[in-house]
């Protein structure tokens, strides 16, 4: 099979890397780069589970091929924070209960990130909208919506 | 009691890994040399398989080896029945047919495995499979329940007389006496579809074999490692100490996660032994609509009788169960299902008799609710339709029929889904309904806000539905508690969990006793090397087995904890306190030893060790109870329809629960809140359509929908605590609790914002669609 040399930049890694044109970007993040935090749930766009950020904006990374990534730089969860120093979205949710199982929770971390960027001060409706891309079949969501309104919180004592 | 880490909302322990990428689910783990799996799969529900060629599939470059039925040879035979079949019980009729690794003679639904591919990748594994050719003989396919059992049904097991997979009769009192007392009877036909679990992750299996160290590792999306590790060893002629199942983190299971086996839980193992390398399978989604187990289908032929005052004489509920090609579960929906129609009300006469129908659907076993949603809604249905007959308040005709505080325990004198006697052990039930109606401003919305709401043309109606869940079933789990040098605590047990937060409450169990900071007490589940004796989470039984069994197993350890304390700092066990990691003189403070000198000395390197003393500061205890503990609650909401669209949005939705002790509110709350959107698919959005054929014509979230953040309330929760007296910290299950009473509620609410509609849902779930086709009907 044809395959391209492609070069992608992860997390602010720039990675190197030949792959075949069919293998999709959330395959390659997750099986190539070992970057598992990215979780696939559906592989047909619908569930936002492999949502990551795309040159800032979100995508699902399920409905891409690893090859259209060339040159672009993608922020997976593991980019945002860390166990010892969570980003402040991750810590609302902690306080927040905003996650169970936690398998819907990086795409849902990667979707709101970004739409606090653009929105800082989201009312309830707006932060509703801006998450329902993104099924969770744990949570009834309410959590996860307060958690939003957490981290806008923190956000904005940060600056 | 006072406590200081029970009942309080603690943040969970489990998610700095989960929120950062770094908790390992199943399809995380990674070997080197690792080949990848994918099934052939059944187009047809029904179908003779007269030729299964592979040789194409097999030259596929990448691949490694393709099974079907016959290259099994003498390792292929059916599943062991998950749940026993039933023992005791007078008259029942069961027949146990179990699901096969693949499919050897016959197709029984959709879906069902013909043959598995094995390769370099998952790419060339699905390539391959489509290489495979099949040669079917299409049969004529069983969905419809009650011809099903008609003596012309086709059959799905041909060595069956018929499609009758069971049959049990159940009753207290005289229900034909009781009927003839009665000023009022009804009757209606009451049906409710399926609907899928959906977890957000799918199932998967890695399974690693080491043939020199002859030792089998098998990470499993399952809820019950341990069972899964005891079958395995069996099949595959190991011992149990030679396999170690692992079920890591669990991206939701809601009952379909537990079976014995998948199909491909059984051959995923097999594969990796026979090819001696590392090999996983991870189930795509649509897959999982067709190889994941679902539930709720039955049909309800029901009667209630009442008196003038609404106060209900008796019952009679005879229903079907569908439960697909194969019943692994053995009875325990339909029994459950039986066990809700009385619901929480005292009601003195009660005949029931359901009977299970082979069909060629894909297999039904538990999701969340398993079998009580279908109970409560048709006692809710007929509560309503009674209020309505007689001119009553949808309240209070509950309010009339709810078992009294000093009733407890109510004996509802038939068997539950354990084969146990089905007794309510405590509650204060009016005290519940009357905080729902209080919270969600009853009175006053139907007085006041609903006639000026209606006279502005708007449709609002209001719903109140209580509900009992059993709970917290045996027959036993086991956890073992052991205080390290380091001063942390460890907990082992042997339950998976898959969000319910079992890090944390349990952690919480530990750090009452033994004084120490939640965060420091690191738990483990799902790990058979870690702990190996135990069930699994089910029947919202974790918090209640698993967590008396840590509570068990941390009294002991305190116990030792103060024994030694005690000899050290030369005071009486009474005079010493445990907090923050030390024991301390309660009245001399500064003289304390910390827990981790403690257990530096319970486990010395040297020197005797007195005769008939255990080293460490360690324990593991166990914990059955006498018979589940059975939670109450109550829902209510106000909605408003639209009547030209149908759809209907949820102004309000309260929800007061009483489920004994609350070891973390948060994430009890939680809980209820999954359970409420789940509930709420059931009723308006997730119904699994089979066409004629047996084909799902909407197997996949593009089709199946599931409820989004736009579609769910806020949901305001109010908590009451009656300890349950069958176990020592006093809980009761929750975790299914919030699905069930939503669909009732949900028909209720609808029915009462349409009042001036004549129309009755008597069928589940609904949808936009549905119901307008339900309102037209009536009105043409
Ligand atoms: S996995 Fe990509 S949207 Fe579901
Ligand atoms: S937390 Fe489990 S799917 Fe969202």
């Amino acid at each position: 099979m044809q395959t391209f040399q492609r070069s992608v930049t992860v997390n602010g890694e720039r990675f190197e890397r030949t792959v075949e044109p069919r293998l999709l970007l959330s395959d390659f993040l997750r099986h190539e780069l070992g970057l598992t935090g990215t979780h696939v749930g559906c592989e047909h766009g619908i569930c936002g589970a492999c949502s990551v950020l795309f040159d800032g904006q979100p995508a699902r990374s399920c409905l891409m091929f690893a090859a259209q990534a060339h040159e672009h730089e993608i922020v997976t969860v593991e980019g945002l924070g860390t166990i010892e120093n969570l980003h402040p979205v991750q810590q609302a949710f902690r306080e927040a209960h905003g996650l169970q199982c936690g398998f819907c929770t990086p795409g849902i971390l990667t979707t709101v990130t970004a739409f606090l960027e653009r929105n800082p001060n989201p009312d309830e409706n707006e932060i509703r909208e801006a998450i329902s891309g993104n099924l969770c079949r744990c949570t009834g969501y309410q959590h996860i919506v307060d958690a939003v309104k957490l981290a806008a919180k923190k956000l904005q004592a940060q600056e | 009691m006072d406590r200081k880490y029970i009942g309080k909302r603690v943040v969970r322990n489990e998610d700095p890994r989960l929120l950062t990428g770094q908790a390992q689910f199943v399809d995380d783990v990674q070997f080197p040399g690792m080949l990848h799996a994918a099934f052939l799969r059944s187009e047809y529900a029904h179908a003779r398989v007269l030729k299964v060629d592979v040789s194409k599939a097999r030259e596929y470059p990448g691949v490694v080896a393709v099974f079907t039925a016959e290259d099994m040879g003498r390792d292929w035979f059916p599943g062991p029945p998950l749940v026993s079949p039933p023992p005791t019980v007078k008259d029942v009729i069961f027949h146990s047919r179990r699901q096969v690794p693949l499919v050897k003679d016959k197709v029984r639904h959709a879906g069902e495995a013909v043959a598995v591919v094995i390769a370099e990748s998952r790419y060339i594994a699905e390539d391959a499979a489509e290489q495979i050719e099949v040669e079917y003989e299409p049969l004529e396919v069983v969905l419809d329940l009650e011809k099903a059992l008609a003596a012309d049904s086709p059959r799905v097991h041909d060595d069956l007389e018929s499609n009758l997979a069971a049959q049990l009769f159940q009753k207290k009192g005289d229900y034909e006496a009781a009927r003839k007392e009665a000023e009022v009877v009804i009757k209606r036909r009451i049906v409710i579809e399926r609907g899928a679990a959906a977890a957000m992750e799918n199932r998967g299996i890695v399974a690693q074999w080491d043939a020199k160290g002859r030792h089998l590792t098998v990470w499993d999306t399952t809820q019950a490692p341990i069972p899964i590790r005891n079958g395995l060893a069996a099949r595959l002629g190991l011992s149990e100490s030679q396999v170690r199942v692992i079920a890591p983190f669990i991206g939701g299971g809601f009952g379909p996660k537990i079976m014995m086996f998948y199909p491909e839980e059984m051959l995923i193992p097999w594969v990796a032994m026979k090819l001696n390398r590392p090999v996983k399978w991870i189930e795509d989604r649509r897959e999982n609509f067709y190889a994941t187990t679902q539930e709720r289908g039955q049909v309800h032929d029901v009667e209630i009788a009442l008196d003038r005052d609404g106060r209900i004489l008796g019952i009679k509920d005879d229903f079907i169960h569908d439960t697909g090609a194969y019943d692994p579960y053995g009875l325990t929906i339909p029994i459950n299902t039986q066990c809700h129609v009385m619901g929480g009300y005292d009601i003195k006469n009660f005949s029931s008799e359901f009977r299970v129908a082979f069909t060629n659907r894909i297999i039904a076993t538990p999701v969340r609710g398993a079998g009580r949603p279908q109970g409560i809604f048709v006692i809710e249905r007929m509560l309503d339709l009674a209020a309505r007959e007689l001119g009553m308040d949808a309240a209070e005709i509950r309010r009339r029929n709810l078992i009294q505080p000093h009733a407890f325990p109510y004996q509802h004198e038939i068997v539950d889904q354990a084969f146990a006697p089905l007794v309510l052990d405590s509650g204060n039930y009016p005290a519940v309904l009357d905080k729902a109606l209080e919270m969600i401003g009853y009175e006053k919305f139907v007085k006041e806000e609903q006639p000026r709401l209606r006279k502005e043309g708007k449709y609002v109606g209001i719903a109140v539905a209580p509900f009992i869940e059993t709970t917290g079933i045996g027959p036993y789990e086991g956890a073992r508690v052991t205080v390290e040098t380091s001063g942390r605590v460890n907990v082992a047990t042997g339950i998976g969990t898959q969000g319910q937060g079992h890090f944390t409450s349990f952690a919480q169990v530990v750090a009452e006793q033994i004084g120490i900071k939640v965060s420091d007490v690191r738990v483990t589940t799902g790990d058979t090397s870690e702990f190996h004796w135990g069930t699994g989470t089910f029947a919202s039984r974790g918090a209640v087995v698993a967590g008396n069994a840590v509570h068990a197993a941390s009294s002991i350890v305190r116990g030792k904890i103060l024994k030694l304390a005690s000899k050290v700092l030369g005071a009486p066990e009474a005079e010493l306190e445990l907090e923050d990691g030390q024991v301390r003189i309660a009245d001399i403070p500064q003289k304390s030893v910390s827990l981790g000198e403690l257990a530096a000395l319970a486990n010395p390197l040297r020197g005797a060790v007195e005769p008939g003393t255990e080293p460490g500061l360690e324990s593991t205890a166990y914990f059955g109870p006498q018979y589940g503990a059975t939670a109450f609650g109550t829902h209510a909401m106000i909605v408003e329809t639209d009547p030209e669209t149908m759809m209907v949005k949820i102004r309000r939705y309260v929800v007061a629960e009483d489920c004994g002790t609350v070891l973390n509110p948060l994430i009890l709350e939680g809980q209820i809140h999954g359970g409420v959107s789940m509930g709420l698919g059931n009723s308006y959005y997730e119904k699994l359509h089979y066409d004629e054929n047996g084909q799902l014509l909407n197997a996949s979230f593009a089709d199946y929908l599931l409820v989004s953040s736009t579609e769910m309330p806020r949901i305001e929760v109010g908590h009451l605590e009656t300890p349950s007296p069958l176990n020592e910290l006093g809980t009761k299950g929750v975790g299914e609790a919030g699905a069930i009473p939503v669909p009732a509620l949900f028909a209720q609410a609808v029915q009462n914002a349409l009042h001036d509609r004549d129309f009755e849902i008597l069928e589940m779930p609904l949808s936009p669609n549905g119901l307008f086709e339900l309102l037209n009907k009536e009105t043409e």
